[in-house]
């Protein structure tokens, strides 16, 4: 296989990875502007969008697209469940931040042990969303699931930022974000604001599982693992930042892709923490945000 | 320090003493045991956190560099326990140092996710050094501990070596926290600009305390390999670190007793809901959110919130 | 003040609750022989310990209703070892001291049998473990003795026991296949857990028995989610076969990965791959997968005169028709275990020391799921490459291999 083949496969698969992360980094960074909280259950989102469209698809045979919606619907309203059990009362205690990251340690623990109980430990597959079969680019194999996955993950970040940047609803979140007395002060309902940011992240996390579930399967307890990663490129692209992090997503899985093609597949995971440490040591915004973006917290 | 916990210190004495002869059998105490190893780290944790106001979501790295320190010293290179020992700790506190100085320049989410970072890193190296770690598979045949020749068999030995020890911690952060030291770092979590602008050092004091919590973690994470004998990455990743965390924020972060009741609370909790077999994890799960969310100051100060909210209605 | 004391009587007074809770058990009228279980029920070995643990219970139905040893009825003790060292050094020391089992067998992993195997020897009690790993029951220094060689070892630990076939007899059974098909490159790429490292380990020290090199050598992590730069690697080094070695999710990944880059080169897996799940999460990309299985997996495509066929096709069937679900090698493996743990208790009775010599010299040409065992001083495993049948997946089905 040449170079170029080379080359261009590792560019598929950093790619595919890096929606995933880059779904998981925006969902962080939804939750982050509107409430401050750091959300390490985002992972879980993913993982129910995988395994709810398993139910759906396979155990009740429901065509893949009419369970694609019921499975982001559900999600969704598990992600606004969450914020109305586990955040709304200690966010009005005013708990302190650490508290908060906390217990969304313990909801992660917690949607495991449901997910445990509901699925078992078994890893379960989806059919693939249109066709099964590689497609040769240029000396390599691509799997058109692979297109799905990026497709739904640019319209996902399009919607999300017209949302932000053209609606009412949007500007009102980051209104709240950027200060939350003022929002209020303007008649904004900040407490909607937040369930909505729970919402949305859910979403976005439930989009990537259920796209992804056809080439990497799912389990109950693969969530973590994304969560680290996702909540990396959140960081890398500036915490607060939204497109930010989208981009450092697609970046980091393709920092890993070329690295296991052409350094070390031991040291994938390493080369990313390394280069995320190295930026915030020197540049804490992150590679996209500077001081003052951090600041405004903007999609 | 206080005659209050001069106090607490006597009867914490009398009770480690004292439990052995209650409580006998090599499973109760090993329980005993393990809870203590917790609450070295957590002790630890519970001064740069809750006194000091920093983060740390990495520090399971510095129980497993104390436990791989003497793990690999002892079995590959044939080190005296002792040796091993202060050399766990040299190395935990050189790599405190190396991290901590860049570190802790940052605050807040960023502090964590380095501190994260930094933790997913080195578990990586224990996983990637198989030479001398033995890589994923871990390292075995850990020697017993010894004092003068005799190896531990039991685990009342290692009971009191670990509550001993913990003991002499304890009495050693409690006076640190009466001192000048104490207050500086109080004061610095108060408000860095102000403690700053009253002549602290800032950066020298968040050091100091980020490298005494990594030398407390790996003493515990030493201790550990010697009485587990087989130590492996997997016990030194970011879910310990964060389970170590649990335990400090269970508990109450800003008393120092309170760590000692949060390790105490979730190292028993998983051995009483053993009858509750797959359910555990749930209800582990929920019990945990519960104490989160309805007593977020942690379990020590929560308990007589409750009791004061509850039960002495009509007070002032 | 009031408070702080308060809470100290509280927490001590909790304490001394829990402790004498947990001290309580029933008074049982006859005392039954009790077997000490140790499995990784829940946690990230639970594929593991779930067949295991239901393998015991059925298994502890059966004994019991053709009259327990010898009229004695047996209680098999299970305890969940949260696939955590720790939590399984408990585990044991609870069944060793509060129940007072006869033997122990467990865990599920080579990790957590490793920290239970000095318990046991310093207990005298016997130890069989569901694990895989030669360092369970090969003395520390024996086992540095063997580290650069193919040789096996001749010293044994004397407590410990294991059913597991050694990794080291599934890698051999591969080489042996690729060496009369004449293989000469191979890449590897394994999962960075224990089980993964392991094989790698022996991939690596037997590839000169067998006159193959090894061109390739790939890792991945255990929730890694995409393989295919890892196989792309082994695609362009010249390797005319890639083997795999993990457990769970990631085989089928591999397999699925394998497949879509059309890598020209066949795949085999491990002999963790024993599964149909894997051949139908895989959809179609597992036709030709080839790998090392115990026979309890193609039990029916046996002759019924095969010494095994007897126990696989009666555990095969019994297992799906109570727990519905498919047979598993690893809970053959606690099969194995209890079983021979009864066939010594029924020999010589419920005396620790003499469970063991029974383990040790009586154990010869014994069927089990995992093959036909035959014990010895110098061999605590029993089993050798002949465990193992090369199995091809051949229209969706498990075929032997040609």
């Amino acid at each position: 296989m040449d170079l170029q083949s080379q080359i261009i496969q590792y560019l598929a698969t950093g790619l595919t990875l890096g929606s995933i992360y880059a779904m998981v980094g925006l969902g962080f960074t939804i939750i982050y502007n509107a409430t401050g909280i750091i959300n390490l259950a985002q992972g879980e989102f993913v993982m129910f969008g995988g395994l709810i469209m398993v139910f759906f698809t396979t155990t009740l045979g429901l065509p893949m697209f009419v369970s694609f919606f019921i499975t982001l619907a559900l999600t969704t309203a598990i992600g606004m469940i969450y914020e109305l059990l586990f955040i709304r009362h200690p966010s009005k205690k005013k708990a302190p931040m650490m508290t908060l990251l906390i217990i969304t340690v313990a909801v992660s623990i917690f949607f495991r042990g449901i997910a445990m109980f509901i699925w078992g430990k078994d890893p379960y597959s989806l059919p693939h969303f249109s066709s099964a079969k590689p497609i040769i680019i240029g000396g390599a194999a691509i799997l058109p699931q692979v297109f799905w996955i990026l497709g739904l993950s640019l319209l996902a970040v399009i919607l999300m930022n017209l949302f932000f940047n053209r609606t009412i609803t949007g500007k009102a979140m980051s209104a709240c974000s950027v200060n939350r007395v003022a929002a209020s002060l303007v008649g904004i309902d900040a407490s909607k604001m937040v369930l909505l940011s729970f919402a949305l992240s859910a979403t976005l996390g439930a989009l990537a599982g259920a796209s992804i579930t056809p080439i990497a399967l799912m389990e109950y307890d693969r969530g973590p693992m994304l969560a680290l990663k996702g909540f990396c490129a959140a960081v890398l692209g500036g915490l607060g930042f939204g497109t930010g992090a989208v981009v450092a997503g697609f970046l980091l899985g393709l920092i890993e892709s070329f690295t296991t093609g052409f350094i070390s597949s031991g040291f994938k995971d390493a080369t990313a923490l390394i280069i995320l440490i190295l930026v915030l040591f020197i540049k804490p915004s992150g590679i996209f945000g500077s001081a003052d973006v951090g600041k405004i917290k903007k999609i | 320090m206080g005659k209050n916990n001069y106090l607490k210190l006597l009867v914490m004495a009398a009770v480690i003493a004292v439990v052995p002869l209650i409580v006998s059998g090599d499973y109760h105490l090993s329980i005993l045991v393990f809870m203590g190893i917790n609450c070295m780290v957590v002790v630890g944790l519970s001064l740069l956190m809750g006194y000091a106001g920093q983060i740390s979501l990495g520090h399971a790295a510095f129980f497993g560099i104390g436990a791989y320190s003497t793990g690999v010293l002892t079995t590959h290179f044939g080190l005296s326990i002792y040796s091993a020992f202060v050399c766990g700790i040299l190395f935990s506190s050189l790599v405190a140092v190396i991290i901590g100085i860049p570190a802790l320049r940052l605050k807040g989410h960023y502090l964590a996710i380095a501190t994260l970072g930094i933790g997913e890193i080195i578990y990586i190296i224990f996983n990637e050094m198989v030479d001398l770690t033995g890589g994923p598979s871990g390292l075995s045949n850990i020697p017993a501990f010894h004092i003068g020749g005799y190896p531990f068999t039991h685990s009342i030995q290692y009971y009191y070596l670990v509550w001993g020890t913990l003991w002499v911690i304890l009495w050693f952060s409690l006076n640190l926290i009466h001192s000048r030291v104490g207050r500086a770092l109080k004061a610095m979590h108060g408000s860095e600009v102000a403690a700053s602008a009253m002549g602290i050092n800032l950066s020298a004091y968040k050091i100091q305390v980020f490298v005494l919590s990594a030398v407390y973690a790996s003493i515990a994470g030493s201790i550990y390999a010697h009485f587990v004998s087989f130590i492996a990455p997997n016990n030194f990743a970011l879910m310990n670190s964060i389970m170590f965390i649990l335990m400090g924020v269970v508990g109450g972060l800003h008393n120092i007793f309170g760590a000692i009741m949060g390790a105490a609370l979730m190292t028993f909790l998983p051995e009483y809901l053993r009858v509750f077999k797959e359910f555990d994890i749930l209800i582990y799960g929920a019990i945990l959110l519960a104490i989160l969310l309805f007593m977020p100051e942690g379990f020590l100060e929560g308990i007589p919130m409750l009791y004061r909210k509850y039960f002495k209605r009509g007070d002032a | 003040m009031s408070n702080k004391i308060l809470s100290k009587v509280s927490l001590i007074t909790a304490y001394t609750i829990c402790f004498c809770l947990s001290l309580t058990g029933p008074a049982m009228a006859q005392e039954p022989i009790k077997i000490g279980f140790v499995a990784s029920i829940t946690g990230g070995a639970s594929f593991l310990g779930q067949p295991e643990k239901d393998t015991a219970l059925m298994v502890q139905e059966w004994i019991n209703k053709e009259g327990g040893v010898k009229g004695v009825p047996v209680q098999i003790i299970i305890e969940d070892s949260k696939s955590d060292p720790s939590q399984a050094v408990l585990a044991t020391k609870k069944l060793i001291e509060s129940d007072k089992v006869v033997a122990i067998i467990g865990s599920s992993t080579s990790g957590e049998s490793m920290a239970m195997a000095p318990i046991c020897e310093a207990a005298k009690i016997p130890m069989i473990s569901m694990a895989a790993a030669m360092q369970i029951v090969t003395p520390a220094d024996e086992y540095k003795r063997i580290v650069g060689t193919f040789e096996s070892p001749r010293v044994q630990r004397p407590w410990i026991f294991k059913t597991p076939q050694t990794d080291t007899s599934a890698v051999e059974a591969i080489y042996a296949f690729m060496k009369k098909k004449g293989i000469t490159k191979v890449g590897i790429v394994t999962v960075s857990d224990g089980f993964g490292s392991s094989g790698r380990n022996e991939l690596k020290r037997m590839a000169p028995k067998y006159d193959i090199n090894l061109v390739a050598d790939e890792v991945y992590g255990p929730k890694d989610a995409d393989m295919t730069a890892q196989l792309t690697k082994i695609k362009t080094s010249g390797a005319q076969a890639v083997i795999n070695w993990s457990v769970g999710p990631t085989q089928v990944i591999v397999t699925k990965n394998w497949k879509a880059l059309a890598m020209g080169m066949p795949l085999y897996q491990s002999h963790g791959f024993g599964s149909k799940q894997n051949i139908e999460l895989a959809g179609g990309s597992a036709e030709g997968v080839i790998a090392p299985l115990g026979r309890l997996v193609a039990w029916n495509k046996l002759l019924t005169t095969h010494p095994q066929y007897k126990v696989l096709s009666r555990y095969a069937t019994e297992y799906v028709k109570r727990t519905k679900a498919e047979v598993s090698t690893f809970g053959g493996h606690g099969y194995d275990a209890i079983y021979m743990t009864i066939d010594a208790l029924k020999a010589v009775g419920p005396d620790k020391t003499k469970v063991r010599d029974f383990l040790e010299n009586n154990i010869k040409n014994w069927p089990g799921t995992g093959g036909v065992f035959n014990m010895s001083a110098a061999d605590h495993t029993g089993l050798d490459l002949n465990a193992f049948e090369m199995i091809q997946v051949e229209k969706g089905d498990w075929a032997l291999a040609k």
